[in-house]
C-alpha cells in the first residue's frame, strides 16, 4: 500500500538533473508549477508537455516511474474531470436526460487533468533524482531566511530527513504487526467501515507504541553523538550552485518567459 | 591513566501511579564504583535488569547519577559545561542498530557525529573514508541503511562513533539483536579497534563467549559489581555465576564439573574443539 506511492523514493542516476542542485530543482519546480497555473491555451500546453519532457529524457528516470506515482491521485484525476465535465456551460456536444456534456466542458477537464498530471510528474521528479536527505538540506537553506522570524527551520528539515528514514522501517513493522494478528485469527476486510476501523485498533497501537519507543532509542542515540540542535553544526555536503544549475535556471527562465508571452498575448 | 572512574554511583528510576504519586524506587544503580584504565578491554556482564545498560549511560553523561559521580577523562559528567566533551570522548553504541541510524546513506550517517562537532567539511570526508575502512564497510558507502543486515548496521554505528575520534567506545549490547555472523564480526571489529588504535573498550553483554579476551571483567546483579577480575579468575567461579543468572557456556561448565571430579583440566575452556583437545591428551 505504502510502497507504491513514488513520492519521496529516489531513483538512482548520474544524469544533469541528478547532479543540479537542490535548491534549484526546488526552485524550477515550484517555477513549473506556477507556469502550469499560467497557461490556459492549448499552445502554452505544448510548451509545459515539451519541457517537462525534455527533463524526464535528461533524468534518465524511466517513464514507467513517474506513472506509478499517478496511481494515488487517479480517483481525484476521474472526480475533476467528471465535475468539470458536467458542470461547466457552454456549446451543448452531447445531451443525456439530466446532465449535458459542453465543448467547454470537456476542453477544460482535458487540460485540468493534464494540470494534475504535470503537477505530479513534475514533483515527483524532483524527488526522484534527489536523494532525501538533500531534499531537506535543499529546503532548510531556502528556508533559512525564515529563521529570523524564530521558525525553527533546522528541527523542521531534521524532523523530514528522520521521518523519511523511519518510513521504510515502520512500514515493515506494521507488516509484521498485520501478519502476527492475522496469525491469531484477526481479519481486517471484513464488515463495515466501522468494524473495519475498529479491526485497525490491534495494528495501530502496538506500532505507535513502538514508533514511541524507537524515538526514545533515537533521540539518546542522537543525543550521545553530540547533536545539539543546528547552532555550530559543519556540513559533509555543503550545498553550492555550480554552472548546471545556470543553465538549468536559464532554460527554466526562458520557458517562464514564454508562458507568461502566450498568456498576456493569446 | 584512569580513563573512567566511577565513585559510590547511585541511579533511582521513581515509579508514579496516575496521580503522580510515587509508589515506589527503584535502585537501577546500588552503589557502584569501579576503574577503568585507558586503552583496557573492560567486559560488563550481568542478566536483564541488572543494572549494566543504566551503567553504560552514565559513562556517557545520558542518565545523571542520583548520588556519587562519574568522570570521564577527569570530567565529571554533571557538569554541564563540558558534557559535548564528555560525549565526544566516551561514545556509546546501542542495541538496535534500526535505531540509532539518523541518515538515509551510510557515509551520511557515519558523517552526523562529526557535523555535530563542528569538524571543517573536508576533514569530515577524510575521517568518514578512514572509519568506514576501520570498520571492513567501504564497499556500503554510498547505500542505504535498511539494505543492510543487522551486523552491517551496528558496524556503520560503531563507524559513526569512531568518526567522532573518541578515546572510549561503549557498547550497549550490541549484539543481542544479530545473527551469530553479525555477532562475530562485530565482537572482531571492536576487538581491532581496541588492539590497533588502542581505543578503550566498554563491552556490556551478557554472552560468556564475547568476553574471554577481555582485560578485566566485572560482573554486575542488583546495581551491584558483585563480581570483577579477569575472565580466568571469574570464570572459575562458575556456581557463582550460575547465581547470577549468567549462562555458562557447556563446554566451560563440562570441565568445571570433570575438575571437580579431579581431572587434571585446564581452568578455562570454552570452546568443545579445545574441550575434545584436552581430554584426548589425557591419559
Amino acid at each position: 500500500m505504502i510502497r507504491e506511492i513514488t513520492l519521496g523514493q529516489y531513483y538512482k542516476g548520474d544524469s544533469i538533473l541528478h547532479k543540479a542542485d537542490p535548491r534549484t530543482k526546488i526552485l524550477v519546480t515550484i517555477i513549473y508549477i506556477v507556469s502550469l497555473f499560467l497557461a490556459k491555451s492549448v499552445v502554452a500546453y505544448a510548451f509545459a508537455t515539451a519541457f517537462l519532457a525534455l527533463a524526464i529524457y535528461l533524468s534518465t528516470v524511466p517513464i514507467s516511474y513517474m506513472v506509478r506515482g499517478l496511481k494515488a491521485i487517479f480517483m481525484i484525476l476521474l472526480f475533476s474531470v467528471i465535475v468539470n465535465m458536467i458542470f461547466i456551460p457552454g456549446r451543448i456536444l452531447i445531451n443525456f436526460k439530466i446532465f449535458t456534456i459542453t465543448y467547454e466542458g470537456l476542453t477544460t477537464a482535458g487540460l485540468m487533468a493534464l494540470r494534475l498530471i504535470y503537477l505530479v510528474m513534475g514533483t515527483s521528479l524532483m524527488t526522484l533524482t534527489t536523494t532525501p536527505n538533500r531534499l531537506t538540506d535543499g529546503l532548510e537553506q531556502l528556508l533559512g531566511p525564515l529563521k529570523k522570524l524564530h521558525v525553527p527551520v533546522h528541527e523542521i528539515a531534521m524532523m523530514m530527513s528522520i521521518a523519511l528514514r523511519f518510513i521504510p522501517i515502520l512500514t515493515e513493522e506494521l507488516d509484521k504487526i498485520m501478519k502476527a494478528q492475522m496469525a491469531r485469527g484477526a481479519s481486517f476486510d471484513e464488515g463495515n467501515l466501522i468494524q473495519k476501523m475498529k479491526s485497525m485498533v490491534p495494528i495501530l497501537v502496538p506500532l505507535f507504541v513502538s514508533a514511541v519507543r524507537r524515538a526514545n532509542d533515537l533521540a539518546m542515540a542522537m543525543e550521545s553523538r553530540c547533536y545539539n540542535g543546528g547552532e555550530g553544526r559543519t556540513k559533509m555536503k555543503p550545498l553550492k550552485y555550480e554552472k548546471r544549475d545556470g543553465s538549468i535556471f536559464l532554460a527554466t527562465i526562458v520557458y517562464m518567459a514564454v508562458i507568461v508571452a502566450l498568456r498576456i498575448l493569446l | 591513566m584512569k580513563i573512567i572512574k566511577i565513585q559510590d554511583l547511585i541511579h533511582r528510576y521513581v515509579r508514579k501511579d496516575d496521580d503522580g504519586k510515587e509508589i515506589e524506587t527503584i535502585e537501577a544503580i546500588a552503589g557502584v564504583d569501579l576503574e577503568v584504565e585507558k586503552g583496557q578491554f573492560i567486559a560488563v556482564l550481568g542478566h536483564n535488569g541488572s543494572g549494566k545498560s543504566s551503567l553504560a549511560k552514565h559513562i556517557n553523561g545520558l542518565l545523571m547519577p542520583a548520588e556519587g559521580t562519574v568522570y570521564v577523562k577527569g570530567m565529571d559528567t554533571q557538569s554541564e559545561a563540558d558534557i559535548w566533551k564528555i560525549r565526544q570522548t566516551a561514545g556509546i553504541v546501542l542495541q538496535n542498530p534500526d535505531n540509532q541510524i539518523v541518515a538515509n546513506i551510510v557515509e551520511e550517517d557515519v558523517a552526523f557525529g562529526p557535523e555535530n562537532i563542528g569538524v571543517p567539511t573536508e576533514e569530515i570526508w577524510e575521517r568518514v573514508a578512514a572509519c568506514l575502512e576501520e570498520v571492513g564497510m567501504t564497499a556500503y558507502r554510498m547505500s542505504s541503511p535498511n539494505h543492510l543486515s543487522g551486523g552491517q548496521k551496528q558496524r556503520v554505528a560503531i563507524a559513526g562513533i569512531l568518526a567522532m575520534e573518541p578515546d572510549c567506545i561503549i557498547l550497549d549490547e550490541p549484539t543481542a539483536m544479530l545473527d551469530p555472523k553479525g555477532r562475530q564480526d562485530v565482537i572482531k571489529t571492536v576487538h581491532r579497534l581496541n588492539q590497533e588504535k588502542g581505543i578503550t573498550i566498554i563491552l556490556i553483554t551478557h554472552k560468556m563467549e564475547e568476553v574471554v579476551e577481555a582485560d578485566r571483567l566485572f560482573v554486575m546483579d542488583h546495581g551491584k559489581v558483585v563480581m570483577s577480575g579477569t575472565p580466568t579468575e571469574v570464570f572459575a567461579r562458575v556456581d557463582e555465576m550460575k547465581g547470577y543468572g549468567l549462562e555458562v557456556p557447556p563446554a566451560m561448565e563440562l570441565t568445571y564439573e570433570l575438575r571437580k571430579e579431579g581431572l587434571p583440566l585446564p581452568e578455562i575452556i570454552m570452546t568443545k574443539e579445545e574441550l575434545v583437545k584436552e581430554l584426548c591428551q589425557l591419559s
